[in-house]
């Protein structure tokens, strides 16, 4: 490979080399200036900015104590005192949906950072090695892949109990084989680039060429994927959470809420709402940013 | 082409095995022993110790692996621990149910996925596009069985129009040959229990096929997007042929080609969705009985519900592969590919 630099035009390989070099900084500001151009994401952007506050500063928000129960007052619908009313035990749902925020996005975002740690980690070596590694690492994947994500993080559920940590494990665990495929992908694509063989030319070692060289070109997708990523993994959480499977009571999970809550459809529907308002919120929040990211990094869609 | 398919074929096994591997790791190393939980919490250790015995459990775990890999093979997959029924025969028994519900979602979603995708594509950047891309970015962030929960309030609880859950009302008798109920009542000529499957059907098929149609929304449309700029569209246009006639036979058919692939691909992960529609509607399928199972540590069903799952999948995949081979000139197939 060394030698096709050799036989390129001098004056040409230095400008080649510094334009790639300078891709990543450019592309993510790039990306963040036509982000600012697109409305949506925007407005994605905003709703998990207030989100965020509502996580952090949600105790001093509630008005009520959400795993208060008062069995004198349950089943009371919406009003002034308590606006989305109270659930079977006499729990303020307004004030549980609130607490329900912290616990959503702390799972999300822990799951995201596991499958991304270890998918980064398996997808580069995967990509970059090639050969036998490549092969056995994505074979694996493929294995993960071939049952239905939503199937396999409730056995691990079942295996390794209730419980919030757990429910992060499960959910990150998952997802690694998306993360590895398309850093895979990634490196590949850029593996060959000049500017990578000439690191190698010179004597980089290969996890230096990996974290110094290729990531940071290939950083731009990898933040659109975690970004929709986190909303898949707040789905998972819902879901989990739903079937019986995620926090230990009397925690807040707005799953959770949903699923104690199914006997209730029709005698108090409202009990089933506004968790259920939450959930999408901030999933369709996650999606519009993700997807307002993706469409800022492919210029052939900016220019549509 | 012959070659690629057999090469295919040929690497589900390894695929196939690795999934068992998996599934066996999971439920039978990380798990905890289900003896105390199968025989309840007043059962002495010799009684769960005959209990280990008499499922294989008290064998070194390599045995267990391929004892089970064994039977796999020649279609026996163990028993339940409760039931003590055949693993095989409590999944097939429940499989049309869920089958018949996937396949009545996947019909839902590409009926109107396409629909509105190609409406959208045709009147870009018009109120319906905006209102279909809107439908289809709720539709991929709305829980499915929040979607399920809130079609039961609406048609269910308030305007008492369609059922809340189950396959059929349970008066109704319909004469069952292949477990599919709207097959079967066809065939036997039960209107009456055709009806009532028909409306049953609807709300968890709806609430499962919602996610399946964003995605196949948002593919027609940027599908058709593409392919609506290409040289030889302008072409047809430029020879004088009606707009309609353009997008209907010269657009439609090559931005159908990637749209194919994703119906195919929705299908298979529809399965995994089935869990949690089941679960709202208590649709007597395959996902419902799963989750039981799950919560009461009846592993040997669990180990060949995924197994069986992780098969239909890569097998739904392979297919989708294949047909797209067909159905795309432009792919060939070298020896290099595959």
């Amino acid at each position: 490979m060394s030698m096709q630099h050799a036989e390129l035009p001098k004056s040409e390989f230095p400008e080649q080399t510094a334009d790639l070099l300078e891709k990543p900084e450019s592309r993510l500001k790039e990306m963040w200036e036509s982000l600012c151009e697109d409305k949506a994401a925007l407005t994605g952007l905003f709703v998990i900015l207030f989100l965020v506050l509502v996580a952090l500063f949600g105790p001093l928000i509630m008005p009520y104590d959400p795993n208060l129960s008062n069995m004198t007052k349950s089943f009371i619908w919406p009003n002034s005192e308590h606006w989305f009313g109270t659930d079977q035990l006499g729990r303020d749902i307004f004030s549980r949906v609130i607490a329900g925020t912290r616990i959503s996005l702390t799972v999300g975002l822990s799951a995201v950072a596991i499958s991304l740690t270890i998918g980064v980690v398996l997808g580069s070596i995967a990509g970059y090695r090639g050969g036998k590694v490549d092969t056995v690492i994505m074979r694996f994947m493929d294995m993960m892949l071939a049952i239905p994500s939503i199937l396999l993080a409730i056995a691990f559920m079942a295996a390794l109990g209730k419980g919030l940590d757990k429910a992060v494990i499960a959910i990150g665990f998952v997802s690694i084989p998306e993360y590895a495929r398309i850093v895979r992908g990634c490196i590949l694509s850029v593996k060959e680039n000049d500017y990578v063989q000439a690191a190698r030319v010179i004597g980089n070692k290969s996890s230096r060429i990996i974290f110094k060289h290729i990531l940071p070109n290939v950083l731009s997708s990898i933040v659109v994927r975690a970004t929709l990523g986190i909303s898949t993994a707040v789905l998972d959480t819902a879901a989990l959470g739903f079937l019986g499977l995620g926090v230990q009571p009397p925690a807040a999970e707005w799953g959770d809420m949903l699923g104690r809550a199914r006997g209730f459809v029709f005698t108090a529907p409202y009990t089933l709402i506004f968790p259920g308002i939450a959930i999408t919120l901030t999933v369709l929040a996650f999606n519009l940013l993700g997807d307002g990211l993706r469409d800022a990094l492919d210029p052939k869609l900016r220019k549509n | 082409m012959f070659k690629y398919i057999v090469k295919r074929i040929l690497m589900l096994i390894p695929v196939l095995l690795g999934v068992s591997i998996i599934v066996f790791l999971i439920m039978r190393v990380f798990s905890p022993d289900p003896a105390p939980i199968v025989l309840g919490q007043h059962a002495t250790i010799e009684d769960a110790n005959a209990w280990r015995a008499a499922n294989g459990l008290d064998k070194p775990l390599y045995i267990q692996f391929v004892d089970f890999l064994k039977g796999a093979l020649t279609g026996d997959l163990g028993t339940s621990y409760y039931t003590k029924t055949p693993v095989t025969q409590e999944i097939f028994s429940r499989f049309p149910a869920t089958i018949e519900l996937a396949l009545a979602a996947i019909i839902l979603a590409s009926v109107f996925g396409i629909f509105i995708g190609i409406i959208s594509a045709v009147k870009k950047n018009s109120i319906i596009d905006h209102a279909g891309m809107l439908l289809a970015l709720v539709g991929v962030s709305m829980p499915i069985f929040w979607l399920g929960i809130l079609l039961i309030i609406l048609f269910a609880g308030v305007w008492h129009i369609l059922p809340s859950g189950g396959r059929i009302d349970p008066l109704l008798q319909p004469v069952v040959s292949s477990g599919f109920y709207i097959y079967d009542t066809i065939v036997s000529g039960d209107t009456e229990a055709l009806a009532d499957a028909l409306r049953h059907l609807i709300l968890p098929a709806a609430a499962l096929g919602m996610y399946s149609m964003a995605i196949i929304t948002r593919m027609t449309r940027s599908s058709m997007l593409e392919t609506m700029s290409q040289d030889y569209i302008r072409t047809a246009r430029a020879k004088g042929i009606s707009e309609n006639r353009v997008v209907t036979h010269h657009a439609l058919r090559n931005a159908m080609i990637p749209v194919t692939t994703v119906i195919g691909l929705q299908l298979g992960s529809l399965l995994g969705g089935a869990v949690l529609t089941e679960t709202v509607f208590s649709w007597p399928g395959i996902g419902n009985y799963t989750v039981e199972c799950i919560l009461k540590s009846d592993f040997p069903v669990v180990q060949g519900v995924v197994l069986l799952i992780a098969f239909i999948f890569v097998l739904i995949n392979l297919v989708v592969d294949i047909v797209y081979a067909l159905i795309d000139p432009r792919i060939k197939f070298s020896k290099k590919e595959g």
